[in-house]
């Protein structure tokens, strides 16, 4: 127990603290909503134009509306430039960021069109996924869909013995020395919660924990959540200051 | 409630819901409060979730992101921002961007493309090219017949229906006709009055002007979005006539 | 959408009585506000709003081989992205032409205005030289992408500094305080003919109304013409010169906001 209390993070958090939150609804006049969400220097926008006529017609669905995410970043947003354009990485981000949303978007009622959701990571220091589906989650909203609850995102990783929430870059890329090698010794865990019925509609995990440390991992992201939610509300009760 | 999928194509089946075209029965000048979806909005079994709202057990939820309206009997949410829901009944503005051997397709700024067939139009169509009656980009004030699965029928079988020539046309937030419209259409009323111009209120959010100047109908659209970009404002009223006054002397 | 026949024919009659829709005058922009440092994983960044057009751009350098033409001179590439996020006349999709041709707008006024200089990019001759590489991001379309997007690569580029270098690689994350050799801003400013007249900074509307359109790129005080471009209808001798008179003028008057909101960002 000692050993946690003296644990310090690089930039001073304590384990259980996110870095600082900024959250702002409206933010791209052309699209039906918008918003912007960042953890430190993690920084997110997005935009939603939908339901919209979905070309071409074999990609319809006639039972209910579809919602295509699409998860980009800006070549400037990382320390190597990215290269433009789609890779594995972001059309893997795209889908699962999509499976977190989906169960509280109500599109039934609109079959056979598409909400497009785009989200654009402009500045990234790890937990990029978790702000994307932040942002998405207020565009939605702002975009007023018939949305049964809001949902938040955040990483929870785990360096050396302790949990911590909301990784960085610098933790993320935290290494041990084994053998005189230098390896990998962070495990990031990007989970996503409902805002009402808390229930968890994104779990990935990458690394190593013992199986019986899930239940903690989870159950700090959920406390982690339920203040991001509160920032959500914050932001798409401000709109009218925008 | 969300629009069923079945087609309605009489008014009578729409008796039941709420419908943005009936705007007498919403207190626009009331200060009202935002609330997201998944936020608890009332408690008890007495009370009934209308639009946008839902029960769960006890309880009524927001649907979704808008201004709350309670009273004792009925909780709902009016919506703030969000795409057109096309409805039978509704009466739009569309622009014409295919043309076909029968009829026009038409956008109406909603999630469905909507078509004109030769057939609901007033008179006898002779012509073997239609674009001769109705060109590409021009637009037309028609009334939804029908809203199928994947298009929407429209008709301009009805008084008032035709082309729009001249003016301008400009795009608001479909959320917020309700509240250009007015009580009993009050608030289009007095911007015709003071501006001299005649105006047509799609509710999918497409707005036509028409004035004797152009200066006129930039002075009624402005007005008009002084309604559109300002939910929250309580008193808009008052600040439109203040706007057209201030405007009127020029 | 397309623009109806009616806007279209209303903004033709407006602009012909030499007023416009939301009461500018023919030759006057929008507002522009320049922020930048918007990505700290940039060594340059900015975004800029002009009325309600936003673009990002942003800097980032690497350490690469010359081309074999010139071994002591560093490298310029310029990119734009038109994301549907922007505007929904926007595709995903690979770059279309339009995205293409704004790259190369604003890569040419760089280059031809000798604002960089390339020299001073070479660390060793025929063996390694910087690499600029200049994205240029729209988050939102309302109108005069070309210019708002030129006076983005410029913001980015006036606080743009070299990374550090650790044994021949670069240390990306950390920033020395030496600004990459950009001086002497190249100012774009496009002039779109619509029914007859010339207006600056247009709305979409607007854009969708005109029927043609020149880029001019110039630097001041000397007042040197870099690169022009013209797009769409014919245009007389005469038609060009007030083009370029208006661009000049209204270049002037920027160079200055720009420096201006420069110094103070």
């Amino acid at each position: 127990m000692t050993k946690e209390k003296e644990f310090k993070r690089a930039d001073g958090r304590a384990l259980d603290e996110t870095r600082e939150i900024k959250a702002k609804v409206g933010i791209i006049k052309n699209a039906d909503g918008s918003a912007m969400f960042s953890f430190g220097k993690s920084k997110a926008i997005a935009a939603v134009y939908g339901p919209r006529v979905l070309h071409p017609q074999h990609l319809q669905n006639p039972e209910k509306g579809i919602l295509r995410c699409h998860y980009d970043m800006t070549p400037f947003s990382v320390s190597e430039r990215k290269r433009p354009g789609p890779n594995r990485r972001s059309s893997e981000i795209s889908f699962v960021t999509g499976k977190a949303l989906e169960p509280v978007l109500q599109i039934q009622n609109y079959p056979n069109t598409v909400v497009d959701c785009y989200i654009l990571i402009v500045e990234a220091d790890a937990s990029t996924r978790c702000a994307g589906i932040n942002a998405a989650s207020l565009a939605l909203a702002n975009a007023g869909l018939p949305m049964n609850e809001l949902v938040a995102a955040v990483s929870i990783g785990k360096t050396g013995d302790s949990f911590v929430v909301d990784l960085s870059k610098e933790e993320e890329d935290f290494t041990i020395m084994k053998d005189g090698e230098e390896i990998k010794a962070a495990t990031d865990i990007p989970i996503s919660m409902l805002s009402r019925s808390e229930k968890i509609s994104l779990i990935q995990l990458d690394g190593k924990i013992k199986a019986s440390e899930l239940k903690e991992a989870i159950a700090l992201a959920k406390k982690s959540c339920r203040e991001i939610i509160k920032i959500q509300k914050k932001a798409l009760k401000e709109v009218k200051d925008n | 409630m969300p629009y069923r999928r079945e087609n309605y194509t009489n008014r009578e089946d729409m008796k039941e819901e709420e419908t943005r075209e009936m705007p007498e029965e919403i207190d626009h000048e009331k200060s009202r409060d935002i609330v997201v979806p998944g936020e608890i909005l009332a408690k008890g079994k007495e009370i009934l979730p209308g639009e946008g709202t839902r029960r769960e057990g006890e309880e009524i939820v927001s649907s979704r992101f808008g201004l709350l309206d309670k009273t004792d009997r009925l909780v709902k949410v009016i919506p703030l921002s969000g795409a057109y829901i096309p409805r039978a009944g509704n009466t739009v503005i569309g622009q014409i961007v295919d043309v076909n051997f029968n009829g026009w397709n038409i956008d109406v700024l909603s999630s469905y493309q909507a078509f004109l067939p030769v057939m609901e139009c007033f008179g006898y169509i002779n012509k073997k090219d239609l674009t001769e009656v109705y060109d590409f980009n021009e637009i037309l004030v028609v009334k939804i017949r029908a809203v199928k699965p994947r298009s929407i029928e429209l008709t301009m079988k009805e008084k008032g229906l035709k082309k729009l020539e001249g003016g301008m046309l400009i795009k608001v937030n479909s959320a917020r006709v309700p509240r250009i419209i007015g009580k009993a259409g009050s608030m289009v009323k007095t911007i015709k009055d003071e501006t001299n111009c005649n105006i047509i209120v799609g509710q999918n959010g497409l707005v036509w002007i028409k004035g004797e100047r152009v200066e006129d109908e930039i002075i009624a659209k402005k007005a008009i979005e002084i309604i559109s970009e300002k939910p929250f404002e309580v008193g808009l009223t008052e600040k439109v006539k203040e706007f057209l006054e201030k405007n009127k002397k020029k | 959408m397309e623009i109806s026949t009616v806007m279209k024919k209303r903004i033709e009659e407006i602009i012909s009585k030499e007023k416009r829709i939301d009461d500018r005058e023919l030759i006057e922009s929008r507002e522009l506000e320049i922020e930048i440092g918007i990505s700290s994983k940039a060594e340059g960044s900015a975004q800029v709003k002009l009325g309600d057009t936003e673009v990002l751009a942003g800097i980032k350098l690497d350490l690469v081989e010359p081309f074999r033409d010139s071994p002591d001179a560093g490298v310029l590439t310029v990119n734009a992205e038109l994301s549907p996020l922007a505007s929904d006349r926007f595709e995903s999709g690979p770059p279309g032409v339009k995205t293409i041709e704004l790259a190369r707008l604003i890569d040419r006024g760089l280059r031809n205005s000798e604002c960089i200089d390339f020299k001073k990019l070479c660390v060793k001759k025929g063996e390694k030289v910087w690499s600029l590489a200049v994205d240029i991001y729209p988050i939102n379309d309302a109108g005069n992408l070309i210019d708002a997007s030129a006076i983005a690569s410029i913001a980015a580029l006036s606080v743009a500094v070299f990374p550090e270098v650790k044994e021949d690689k670069v240390q990306y994350g950390e920033l020395t305080n030496k600004k990459i050799p950009f001086t002497n801003l190249p100012i774009t400013v496009t002039v779109y003919k619509v029914d007859g007249k010339f207006i600056i900074d247009p709305t979409t509307e607007e854009e969708d109304a005109s029927v043609a359109r020149v880029t001019f790129t110039f630097t001041y005080p000397n007042e040197d013409l870099h690169s022009m471009q013209k797009v769409g209808d014919e245009l007389s001798e005469d038609e060009l010169i007030e083009m370029e008179e208006i661009a000049l003028k209204e270049g002037k008057r920027l160079n200055t906001k720009i420096t201006g909101l420069l110094k103070k960002a």
